[in-house]
């Protein structure tokens, strides 16, 4: 102990790193800051297990198309502890990704971005921007056969972008093809170069929560003076201020490490998502989707309106952009009390009930036609001779079935037919059929006359409830 | 914090003139700005190639003229153009052949329009279908239903002695 003391002096008094730490331990914060404040931490913690698993699976995955995939299997089902990392490294992005969320619905509510505290907001959605960076390329690394056609879908959206289009799928596929470059430059982006970003902007994160201070809990009538905040800031802190060691940070720190063994259980207990069929570009069966954080917008890309498409997929995500950077612009001064700001919350929980509904209709997919649907029976039918099974076997081999369920067989993109004779008359069930819709094919070409006939019947008699 | 002497700046005798101090600011500025650029341009242009190198075209076959029925759909895969040896299986892309006339082929793209998703040809309705957002094509590739905003898109296909050859030149999306 005695020796250790003697080394630590030897070397801070060459180094001074004592001088830098300890002011920083022991610099004060406000003594009302509870658990709400823990949030930020967490995700510090949470992105600490994210390099830590991180370097140890990039020990064993191999960054080239021909042998990724191979290498994933090895570390899911052979390697030891491999799946377990695997699974570590899966719900420590989730991990990051709620507690952004969480830290950045706190400081919104509290209306922490205020002066003097523009940048930290500014640097913090500089942070969500480069977390849902992570989660994208860290899904496509996953190399398998949805990572390949999520990755195409991902340069198709850029193809959308008017002129650049062409050029940017370039850039996201990094060539004319799908091909190795491809995943090696996902692989740089995901293990060099987004980290050291990130890295990068926390310490400034950091130095500027210290620079700053934690900002106060609210009250109302108490509003923010840039002239006057910081003189009012540094009386309240000499007044009331607690040393953030360790009356502060062990609240982070409890926080942190329940986050991190929650990570550590669940990565075992669930583990990261399985992996695919190989990785096969020449193979129609894939139905890409993108990991939970981001299911929320592939409901958005299917249910927007074709029309307005080419907008959205384009602008919709600057715009989001804007949006989140525009508080402390909008206003960094005045009050930062819920009860004077009212909107504060409405907008949160307007902001949250369109991301839940929206990621409700990502994760039932019901616009999806269903290729995989069983073919209506003679149960289903009523009858084992005549017309109506005719019609039913037009219904199954026509592809009706892929979209339009009857008595419980079939896809859930169009409407259901089960009773479809007491809702439409003979005449509007034929002119549905040969005209379509707007997501259903014009069959007039696609159907001999009898055909049409044996299905319009059996529709027809689609009249049980 | 630091405990590093300064010299106000201006004072002294050799800063006395400021212009000298400018001229030496900007020196190492731009000497800095120079080694930046030296040092940044190779290994930029070596990430960025792949982005701006002109995709060859390749001619790749799919199989002998008379192992496809006429009328009929299939999927064939081939290799892309620009593979390089330790590309693998990712290296491989597929298309709808259709076998239409003695020596005549078409061959659309696996790529929905709509956001790049594989379809697959039904042959009992006569129509693609994508599997994403269950956009629909007619048997010519034309949008029949759904969100795509363009028809299908197509290879060129050529035939060289008995074998049907496939044009690969970069993915059919945008
Ligand atoms: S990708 Fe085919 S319908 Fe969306």
């Amino acid at each position: 102990m005695k020796l250790l003391l003697a080394i630590w002096k030897w070397f801070d008094e060459r180094s001074g790193i004592g001088a830098i730490v300890v002011p920083l331990a022991s610099h004060l914060v406000p003594s009302g800051s509870r658990w709400w404040y823990v949030f930020g931490s967490a995700t510090l913690f949470a992105f600490l297990v994210q390099v830590v698993t991180g370097i140890a699976l990039a020990t064993i995955y191999v960054p080239s198309t021909a042998h990724a995939y191979a290498s994933l299997r090895y570390l899911s089902e052979v390697a030891p502890l491999g799946a377990w990392v695997r699974g570590m490294h899966y719900f420590g992005a989730s991990a990051m990704i709620v507690f952004v969320g969480a830290h950045m619905t706190r400081v919104f509510l509290m209306a922490s971005y205020k002066y003097p505290r523009e940048v930290n907001w500014l640097s913090g959605v500089g942070l969500l921007a480069l977390t849902l960076g992570m989660g994208f390329t860290g899904q496509l690394l996953r190399w398998d056969q949805n990572a390949v056609w999520s990755t195409v879908v991902g340069a198709s959206q850029a193809a959308r972008m008017p002129l650049l289009g062409p050029w940017l799928v370039r850039v996201v596929l990094s060539g004319a093809t799908i091909g190795d470059a491809t995943l090696s430059h996902f692989f740089v982006l995901h293990v060099f170069v987004l980290p050291l970003l990130i890295a990068g902007l926390v310490g400034l994160h950091l130095h500027l929560v210290l620079r700053n201070g934690i900002s106060e809990p609210p009250s109302a009538g108490r509003p923010v003076d840039p002239a006057s905040y910081r003189a009012s800031y540094d009386a309240m802190l000499a007044r009331e201020g607690v040393p953030f060691w360790p009356h502060a940070a062990w609240r982070d720190v409890t926080f942190g490490v329940l986050v991190v063994a929650g990570i550590a259980v669940l990565g075992l207990l669930i583990g990261a998502p399985a992996l695919d069929r190989p990785p096969d570009p020449s193979l129609a069966q894939a139905t890409p989707r993108p990991d939970w954080y981001l299911l929320w917008y592939f409901a958005v890309l299917a249910l927007l309106p074709h029309a307005a498409e080419d907008y959205v997929m384009v602008l919709a995500p600057l715009l989001v952009g804007l949006l989140l950077l525009s508080p402390p612009f909008l206003s960094n001064r005045g009050e930062r009390s819920m009860r004077r700001r009212p909107w504060a919350p409405l907008l949160v929980l307007f902001a949250l009930t369109c991301i839940g509904v929206l990621w409700r209709a990502g994760a039932r997919e019901r616009w999806m036609p269903d290729f995989a649907a069983l073919p209506l029976t003679t149960e289903s039918v009523g009858e084992r001779s005549g017309q109506l099974p005719a019609g039913a076997a037009v219904f199954n081999t026509k592809g009706c079935l892929y979209c339009h369920a009857v008595s419980g067989r079939g896809g859930t993109r169009g409407p259901d037919l089960t009773d479809v004779g007491r809702r439409l008359s003979r005449d509007q069930i034929v002119v549905r059929i040969l005209n379509g819709g707007p997501n259903m094919p014009a069959y007039a070409n696609n159907l001999a006359p009898q055909q049409l006939d044996t299905l319009v019947v059996f529709l027809e008699s689609r009249s049980r409830p | 914090m630091s405990g590093i002497p300064e010299r106000p700046a201006g004072s002294g005798g050799e800063a006395a003139s400021g212009s000298r101090r400018r001229f030496l600011a900007t020196l190492a500025v731009t000497l800095g700005a120079l080694g930046a650029a030296i040092a940044a341009f190779p290994p930029l242009g070596l990430v960025l190639e792949p982005v701006f190198r002109r995709p060859r075209v390749a001619w790749r076959p799919v199989g002998r003229i008379g192992a496809f029925a006429l009328g009929e759909t299939v999927r064939v895969s081939f290799e892309n153009s620009g593979v390089l040896p330790w590309d693998g299986v990712s290296a491989r892309t597929g298309a709808w052949l259709r076998r239409v006339g003695e020596r005549e082929f078409i061959a659309f793209s696996l790529n929905c329009t709509h956001l790049g998703c594989p379809v697959t040809w039904q042959p009992g309705a006569n129509l693609f279908m994508c599997p994403c957002h269950g956009g629909v094509y007619d048997s010519d590739g034309k949008v029949a239903g759904g969100p795509p905003p363009r028809p299908l898109s197509r290879y060129a296909v050529r035939i060289r002695g008995d074998q049907v050859e496939i044009e690969s030149e970069r993915i059919p999306i945008g």
